[in-house]
């Protein structure tokens, strides 16, 4: 067995769990390129059932279109049940990157729409697609990783977790965050997907996009509220390394138009994914402190 | 395409393990440069550096703010060759739990030792932990070697002492490497500054070391994690293959039903398969109509593991409230949950001194071997043979929290007796009956203790036989191994041990693992 093989069989394993020991299970699906490599795996773990919990996205609204029409289809053409959550509320109250900060638009958008949205449908365990190359507070989350009845994580009052033996219990309101791709790196869910031929959104592709040239990064042009002053968009060669909400996710310069070329790609690439995510950047530990409070 | 090793690393603040695992990570292009520049802003900077490589792997924010690891921290990279992963875990005593985590999944773990202050109790440590979890390839990285001017003689010091360490605790032998990791040398290039140094870079060896399980060579286990019935034609068992091999058209033992039946399908996404290996998630499909559920084991008919509600441990304790032998907890095994009680705590290991030391409960971080009877039988092995199906973790039924790791070291007689012990529940108990064994000298005897005493056997090397010897056995329920002086002892002089041990079993000194299944069976 080849790395991808014993990866593959781990992750099947971590998903079987789960279905066999919650009474509620529910799979984030965030349309990304590490969601559409979980939603295979769950496929292959109870081929030839169907999967047998649905898909929950939480859309901020802010997606790229490009993203919705994809998810649409996709979870069509795989028979999957499809939730979406969205804080409404919110959004109908202004709440947008630029009027209150990015970190209260996730704070809004995406985390309290997200224990919303598992509150509502009563879930006791919702798998996600994170990876502990992903971030440096990702490194010490558990595959099973505990959450309180407010969704809280917290990092010194882990489960201890050995071998492939997983503590399921939780209390009532409690649930189990689970992540079946824990250790998988980035070139490892690429070559993945190049290797199994998994759907992916084409915004990954390299493409002449319409974008504003800001500084040294790439904005999208797509939300027109947005642009600064006096700023223009021009046709530019690029592709998405990772998806996230249009105004606060940035495109590389690529010529990467295939999978084997983004693969070549990442082999030589110095710079991490997450570096074109706004919110990961806005104070120092930030993405550990949205994990406290919540945040996938 | 690349293979996968998984391997563990312990350190302190100041052995060097952080830079060690930064500098992997950074020759082997395992790091952004923009994680290299947010180390750079850091606010808490230690060494003050061109770059702290250190602070690559200190993740969490009170880490940083304190400048230690305290938690298990899965670190990942990647050469043409292999992919690594490592847990990367803090070597303080009070962390002996997070070493035990990082250690379960390791097929290899880097011992650091700092060539100024030679082997500490805390190296000694983290092999005697790895040892305990069954890795059973070692490097022993002597690192700071830049700091006794590369002398080869304190090399070779601390070469010899920690050989004769891990032949102390029965680990296997190490790879030994001087290397300075904040300088790079021998790391993933040989270094100019040590000639007499013949061995391989640590990245060499990492990428070279056939480090494949025994679980391939075990006997097989399929512990069943899902019962698939997604219309009334197909009926399949979901798992992944714990050890060993199964083929479409094997014979095989559904336990704990005991029936026997066949593999007709091994049913995967990508086409069914002729045969299922260790590690490989499938579906199996069975020619008769059984009632198997989540928790069963598929096992072959003539390699059945052992079926009991009573065995002892080794269990390394995670919680702050201590073990308390008579409560109830659930033993969680492969894809099983159960009731258990501990029974008794029979011994504590100090660590430090690796002496057995007397306990009635084990506290946080405190490694011993306990005595547990479950409410229902439980399939397995023994942990040395199956790190599988020899593993289970301790959960407390009130806050749910994971308390403990235990591995299995072998079988306890079944009755709760009062009064005199009888030959028969020592029998039970050891796994074997009374005898005296001639070898031909003391290297064949420890041999042959070593493999008995792994099996669980009440075994002891006298030598020259006392006088009394076959009675003082029987009185003990002990196997004696002598190399003279016994008239009635069995004779195995100049035969090898693996077929001594066959021997044994022939002559029903060694009782089977058939005969234990049966007495099992029955509770």
């Amino acid at each position: 067995m080849d790395h991808l093989d014993l990866l593959e069989a781990e992750s099947i394993h971590i998903i079987r769990e789960v279905a066999a020991e919650f009474q509620n299970p529910v799979m984030l699906y965030s349309i990304g390129k590490d969601s559409s490599v979980m939603v295979r795996l769950a496929q292959k773990a109870f081929f030839p059932g169907r999967i047998p919990f649905p898909l929950l996205h939480i859309d901020t609204k802010y997606k790229f279109r490009e993203m919705i029409t994809f998810r649409d289809e996709f979870c069509a053409s795989i028979d999957a049940r499809l939730i979406v959550h969205t804080n409404q509320a919110a959004i109908d109250g202004g709440a947008n990157p630029i009027a209150i900060g990015t970190q209260k638009c996730c704070g809004l958008l995406k985390t309290r729409a997200l224990l919303d949205g598992l509150a509502a449908g009563g879930y006791d365990a919702a798998f996600g697609g994170a990876r502990r190359d992903e971030e440096k507070s990702r490194a010490k989350e558990r595959v099973y990783s505990f959450r309180d009845e407010f969704g809280q994580w917290d990092p010194k009052n882990q489960r201890p977790e050995l071998w492939n033996v997983y503590n399921a219990r939780v209390d009532k309101g409690q649930h189990i965050r689970v992540f079946p791709l824990s250790n998988w790196t980035e070139l490892d869910v690429w070559q993945y997907i190049g290797r199994e031929n998994i759907p992916i959104v084409p915004m990954y592709y390299a493409k002449p996009r319409p974008m504003v040239v800001r500084g040294g990064s790439l904005v999208s042009a797509e939300q027109e509220f947005m642009l600064l002053p006096g700023e223009k968009t021009e046709m530019v060669m690029c592709r998405m390394r990772s998806l996230g909400c249009s105004p606060c996710t940035g495109a590389i310069r690529s010529e990467a138009d295939t999978i084997d070329k983004i693969i070549d790609e990442m082999k030589l690439v110095r710079r991490s994914e997450r570096e074109n995510r706004v919110i990961d950047h806005d104070q120092e530990g930030s993405m550990e402190i949205k994990k406290r409070e919540g945040y996938f | 395409m690349p293979t996968l090793l998984r391997f563990s690393t312990a350190g302190s603040v100041d052995d060097g393990k952080s830079t060690l695992i930064g500098r992997l990570l950074y020759d082997s292009k395992g790091v952004y440069e923009d994680q290299l520049a947010s180390v750079a802003k850091a606010s808490v900077n230690s060494s003050g550096g061109v770059i702290d490589l250190a602070l690559l792997t200190d993740g969490l924010r009170a880490e940083r703010e304190q400048g230690i690891t305290i938690d298990v921290a899965y670190r990942y990279f990647s050469t043409p060759k292999r992919k690594f992963i490592i847990g990367d875990t803090p070597g303080h005593e009070q962390y002996t739990r997070n070493m035990a985590t990082g250690a379960s999944t390791a097929h290899l773990a880097i011992i650091l030792i700092d060539a100024r202050n030679g082997v500490l109790p805390q190296s000694r440590r983290h092999a005697f932990i790895a040892n305990l979890l069954g890795i059973r390839h070692f490097v022993v990285a002597i690192n700071k070697m830049d700091l006794v001017d590369w002398d080869r003689a304190v090399y070779e010091a601390i070469h010899v002492e920690f050989t004769e360490f891990l032949r102390r605790i029965g680990a296997p032998e190490a790879v030994f490497i001087p290397m300075s990791a904040r300088d790079g040398d021998n790391v993933v290039e040989l270094s100019p500054k040590t000639p007499w140094f013949t061995g391989k870079t640590l990245l060499d060896h990492l990428e070279t070391v056939d480090a494949d399980e025994d679980l391939a060579a075990a006997p097989a286990r399929f512990p069943v994690q899902y019962v698939l019935r997604p219309d009334l034609d197909f009926r399949g068992y979901a798992g992944q293959m714990a050890s060993g091999t199964f083929r479409a058209g094997d014979e095989v033992l559904a336990l704990p039903a005991r029936r026997r039946t066949k593999i007709t399908r091994i049913v995967t996404w990508d086409g069914d398969l002729d045969g299922v290996h260790a590690q490989q998630s499938v579906t199996l499909c069975l020619a008769d109509e059984i009632d198997i559920s989540r928790g069963d084991l598929i096992v072959p008919v003539d390699q059945v593991p052992h079926v009991a509600r009573r065995f002892r441990a080794n269990c390394v304790w995670m919680n702050a409230t201590a073990l308390e032998p008579g409560r109830s907890y659930f033993i969680k095994h492969t894809s099983h949950q159960v009731r258990g009680v501990i029974r008794s705590v029979n011994f504590r290991m100090d660590v430090n001194s690796l002496e057995r030391v007397g306990a009635a409960r084990l506290q946080l971080n405190e490694i011993g071997e306990i005595s547990i009877q479950t409410h229902h039988p439980l399939y397995f092995d023994h942990y040395a043979n199956n790190r599988i199906t020899g593993a289970f973790i301790i959960i407390d039924p009130l806050s749910n929290e994971t308390l403990g790791a235990g591995m299995i070291t072998g079988t306890e007689g079944k009755e709760e007796v009062r009064g005199q012990v009888a030959e028969g529940e020592r029998s039970a108990r050891f796994g074997h009956k009374p005898a005296v064994i001639l070898v031909e000298d003391m290297e064949s005897a420890y041999l042959l203790e070593r493999e008995l005493f792994d099996r669980g056997a009440n075994v002891a090397v006298v030598g020259v036989a006392p006088v009394n010897a076959l009675s003082l056995a029987a009185v003990a329920g002990l196997i004696l191994i002598v190399t003279s002086g016994a008239a009635s002892a069995i004779d195995l002089s100049g035969i090898a041990t693996h077929e001594a041990v066959q021997q044994l079993e022939r002559r029903g000194v060694l009782i089977s693992q058939e005969e234990l299944l049966i007495e099992g069976e029955g509770i």
